[in-house]
C-alpha cells in the first residue's frame, strides 16, 4: 500500500533537486491550489509517469516547475494548444493544464473555447486572482468592475467573464468552481476533473493580496482569505436565491458534469481512424498497409 | 514505381508520411491548404493524427506538443499564418523540439495577393521569432524536390533536435508535375534519439560530446521540465551566465559544425564561370533557362541553385563565385537573400534582379541582366 500520511506526499511529489523556494509571494494562493492538484492526483493513485503538467505563462504558469511530472511550460497562452497535441499522441497520459486567467481567457481565450467545444480530454485548472499577477497588477478579463488596477488608475469599466459559466456553454464535459479557502472542496472537484474523461475545468479563485488586493484595499492575505469564505455561496443555495441576493457573491460548486459527450482523442481514433482503414482496405489488400499500431 | 502526376502541395504531405510523420495540425490557408486537405486524409489511414485547428498559432502549439509527446509533427501555413507562428517557433527552437514549419509563400504584406507566388519570407524565415537561434529553412524547387526536402526537413529536425522550416511558393505548391517517387523502403528515415541512462541520470538539454541530447518522449519514465525560459541542462529555468552561455553555444555549434550534411544545393558549370546565377524556389526554373539560352550564345554561365537558404551557404556561393565577374541573384521579392549573396561575394559583382507584384521572373529578365 503507499503511504497516505499527509507529511510524506510532498517528498513523492514536489522536485527537490529544483531550486527551491519557489517564486511566489508569501500568502499566496497558487501553492495551495498546486497541493489540491497533488493531494487528488495521490487519492487517485495515478503514475507520475503518465501524468503531465502543461502551463502558460505567469505566476500559475509556474507551477510545472516544481512537479515530478512530466512538465511542459509553454508560451503566453498557448497551454490548452500544447497540450492538445500532446494529448493526441499519449491518449493513455492524464494531461493536466494550469493557466491564471489571462493566460486562459484573454490571450488564450480562443484555445480555451474550443478544447471545450472539442471536448479533449484535458484537466484544465485555472487560478483566478482576477488581475495579471506575474506582470504587476494589470486588469484581466475577470477583473470586477470599478477595480484599480495598474492600468485602470481610474477605475475599470469593463465586465468580467464568468470562467466556468463560459467552460459550460463552450461545451466542457465538467465544470467546478472553488476557492483556496474550501481546500478540501477544491481537492474532491480536482479529483473529479482528472476521473473524467472529457474536457474538465476547475476555477480556483485565488485573488491576489500582492497586486489587486493591495491598490483596492481589499486586506492583508490572510484578510483576503476570509474574504472568501464570506463572500461565497454554494450552488445549492445561490439556486434559491434572487438574483439581487447572489450580486458579487462567488458561487461554488459543479455546474457541469455531463455523460452525453464522448472525449474527442477516442472518438479520433475510433471513429476517424477506422473510416479511414475501412476505404483503405477497399482501394488496397491488407497485408500492403502499413503497420503502425493504432492507438486505443 | 511508376510516374503519377502530383502536385507540390501533395508531394509534401507524401514526403512527410515517407519520413514518418504522424501529426499535423494546421488551419486554411491558400496556397498551403492542399497540403492539409492530403493529411486529413491520408495520416489517419496510416494510424496518425490530423487536426484542424482554431488558429496557427494553436496549430504550431500543438505541433510542438505533439513532438514533445515523441511524434514526428508537421504545420504548414502562408505568409499570414507563419507571421502568427513566429513566437511558438522560437520556442522549439529554445525547447530544441523537433518539428516541421512548412510556408508557401504567397505575395504579402498582409493578405496581399493569395493566389500568386513571392518569396518574401525568406528573412522572416531566418529572423521572424525574437531572439538568437538557428534555424534550418529549405527551398525546393521542383515538386519531386519537394518530396525530398521535406523528407530531409524531417530528418534534420531529428537530427539536431531543432525546427526545420520548409520554404515552398505558390507555384511549386500548386503545379502539377508528373514525378516517379522513390521506392518508400529505399528512404533514409532518422528517427527520435534514444538514451542509455537511467531517468535519474538522463539531462534532457545535457551538453553532451555530440552537441545533440536525445529527447525522451513524455511518457516513458523519464520525468523532466522543458521551459522557454532560459534553462540548465536539467530543463529547469536558470538565469546564472556559467548556464546560458554554454547552452546558447551549443545550439548554434549543433547546426554550424555539420553544415557539410546541412548544406543542400545544386551546381551546373559553375566551374570557371563568367557569370553566376544564384536562384531558389521556383525562380530557379527561370534561372536554369536563362543559364541555358546565354550558353547558347557563347556565353560561360554557371548556375548555383540553392536548397539550403538557412544556414547560408556561405563557402559554397564564395566558391561558386570564385571566377565570376557577375554574380545575378533573381527573386520573388525587393531583395532578401541577396543581402547574404553581397555580404559573402561584396556589392560590386551582384546584379540583383527582383519582382514583388505576384508575376514571375522569366528568364529574359535574368538574361538582360547578364548583358
Ligand atoms: C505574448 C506575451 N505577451 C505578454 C507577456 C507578458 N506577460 C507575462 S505573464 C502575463 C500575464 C499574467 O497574468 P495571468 O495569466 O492572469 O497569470 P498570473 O500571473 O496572474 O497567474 C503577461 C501579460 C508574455 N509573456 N507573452
Ligand atoms: S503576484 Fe500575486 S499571484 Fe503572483 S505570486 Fe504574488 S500573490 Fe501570487
Amino acid at each position: 500500500m503507499r503511504p497516505q500520511r499527509e507529511s510524506r506526499i510532498h517528498e513523492r511529489y514536489l522536485r527537490h533537486t529544483k531550486k527551491f523556494p519557489n517564486i511566489w509571494c508569501a500568502g499566496c494562493g497558487i501553492g495551495i491550489v498546486l497541493g489540491a492538484i497533488i493531494r487528488a492526483v495521490d487519492a487517485l493513485g495515478l503514475d507520475k509517469d503518465e501524468v503531465a503538467m502543461v502551463s502558460g505563462i505567469g505566476c500559475t504558469g509556474r507551477m510545472p516547475v516544481y512537479v515530478d511530472f512530466n512538465t511542459l511550460h509553454t508560451t503566453h497562452g498557448r497551454a490548452l494548444a500544447f497540450a492538445t497535441g500532446l494529448k493526441l499522441v499519449r491518449p493513455e497520459m492524464k494531461v493536466i493544464v494550469v493557466m491564471g486567467d489571462g493566460d486562459a481567457l484573454a490571450i488564450g481565450g480562443n484555445h480555451f473555447i474550443h478544447a471545450a467545444r472539442r471536448n479533449i480530454g484535458l484537466t484544465t485548472i485555472v487560478v483566478n486572482n482576477a488581475t495579471y499577477g506575474m506582470t504587476g497588477g494589470q486588469y484581466s478579463p475577470t477583473t470586477p468592475l470599478g477595480a484599480i488596477t495598474s492600468t485602470t488608475p481610474y477605475g475599470h469599466i469593463e465586465p468580467p467573464f464568468q470562467i466556468a459559466e463560459l467552460a459550460r456553454c463552450a461545451g466542457a464535459a465538467f465544470v467546478a468552481r472553488s476557492t483556496v479557502y474550501h481546500v478540501e472542496e477544491l481537492q474532491e472537484y480536482m479529483t473529479r476533473a482528472l476521473q473524467k474523461e472529457g474536457f474538465s475545468l476547475v476555477e480556483a479563485i485565488s485573488y491576489c493580496h500582492t497586486t489587486i488586493g493591495r491598490l483596492n484595499q481589499w486586506g492583508t492575505a490572510p484578510e483576503m482569505m476570509r474574504r472568501l469564505k464570506d463572500d461565497s455561496i454554494p450552488l445549492s443555495l445561490a439556486e434559491r436565491m434572487s438574483p439581487e441576493e447572489r450580486a458579487g457573491k462567488i458561487i461554488r460548486g459543479i455546474l457541469a458534469d455531463r455523460d452525453d459527450l464522448t472525449e474527442y482523442t477516442r472518438r479520433y481514433y475510433e471513429e476517424v481512424v477506422q473510416r479511414a482503414r475501412r476505404e483503405m482496405e477497399w482501394i488496397v489488400p491488407k497485408s500492403v498497409l502499413p503497420v503502425r499500431a493504432v492507438r486505443e | 514505381m511508376s510516374p503519377v502526376l502530383m502536385q507540390g502541395d501533395e508531394a509534401c504531405a507524401e514526403g512527410a508520411i515517407a519520413a514518418g510523420c504522424t501529426f499535423f495540425a494546421g488551419y486554411p490557408i491558400t496556397p498551403a491548404t492542399e497540403i492539409a486537405e492530403h493529411m486529413a486524409r491520408r495520416l489517419p489511414q496510416v494510424g496518425g493524427v490530423f487536426i484542424q485547428m482554431e488558429d496557427e498559432i494553436a496549430s504550431i502549439a500543438a505541433v510542438i506538443g505533439a513532438a514533445v509527446g515523441g511524434a514526428k509533427a508537421m504545420t504548414a501555413t502562408s505568409g499570414p499564418g507563419f507571421s502568427l507562428m513566429q513566437e511558438n517557433i522560437g520556442y522549439a527552437a529554445m525547447a530544441e523540439i523537433p518539428c516541421v514549419i512548412v510556408d508557401v509563400q504567397r505575395l504579402g504584406p498582409s493578405t496581399g495577393r493569395p493566389t500568386s507566388p513571392s518569396q518574401g519570407d525568406v528573412m522572416q524565415a531566418r529572423w521572424g521569432t525574437h531572439g538568437d537561434h538557428p534555424i534550418i529553412a529549405l527551398a525546393p524547387a521542383s515538386v519531386r524536390e519537394t518530396f525530398d526536402l521535406t523528407v530531409a526537413a524531417f530528418n534534420f529536425a531529428e537530427r539536431y533536435r531543432t525546427p526545420v522550416i520548409l520554404l515552398m511558393d505558390e507555384v511549386i505548391g500548386h503545379m502539377r508535375e508528373g514525378v516517379e517517387l522513390p521506392d518508400p523502403a529505399a528512404i533514409e528515415r532518422i528517427e527520435r534519439a534514444e538514451t542509455l541512462v537511467p531517468p535519474e541520470w538522463y539531462k534532457p538539454y545535457e551538453n553532451l560530446p555530440s552537441d545533440v541530447p536525445p529527447l525522451i518522449p513524455f511518457g516513458q519514465g523519464y520525468r523532466y521540465h522543458i521551459t522557454g525560459l532560459h534553462h540548465d541542462e536539467r530543463g529547469y529555468p536558470t538565469e546564472r551566465l556559467d548556464e546560458i552561455n554554454p547552452w546558447l553555444e551549443r545550439i548554434f555549434r549543433k547546426i554550424q559544425r555539420n553544415l557539410s550534411d546541412i548544406l543542400l544545393y545544386e551546381e551546373d558549370g559553375v566551374e570557371g564561370a563568367r557569370t553566376l546565377v544564384v536562384a531558389y524556389g521556383v525562380v530557379a526554373r527561370a534561372a536554369r533557362h536563362a543559364v541555358r539560352m546565354a550558353r547558347q550564345r557563347g556565353r560561360k554561365v554557371g548556375l548555383l541553385k540553392l536548397q539550403t537558404l538557412w544556414p547560408f551557404p556561405e563557402e559554397v556561393v564564395e566558391q561558386a563565385a570564385r571566377s565570376a565577374r557577375r554574380v545575378i541573384v533573381p527573386e520573388l521579392n525587393l531583395g532578401q537573400l541577396v543581402l547574404e549573396v553581397e555580404r559573402v561575394v561584396g556589392r560590386e559583382r551582384v546584379r540583383r534582379v527582383n519582382r514583388a507584384d505576384g508575376e514571375l521572373i522569366k528568364p529574359s529578365d535574368i538574361l538582360a541582366a547578364m548583358a
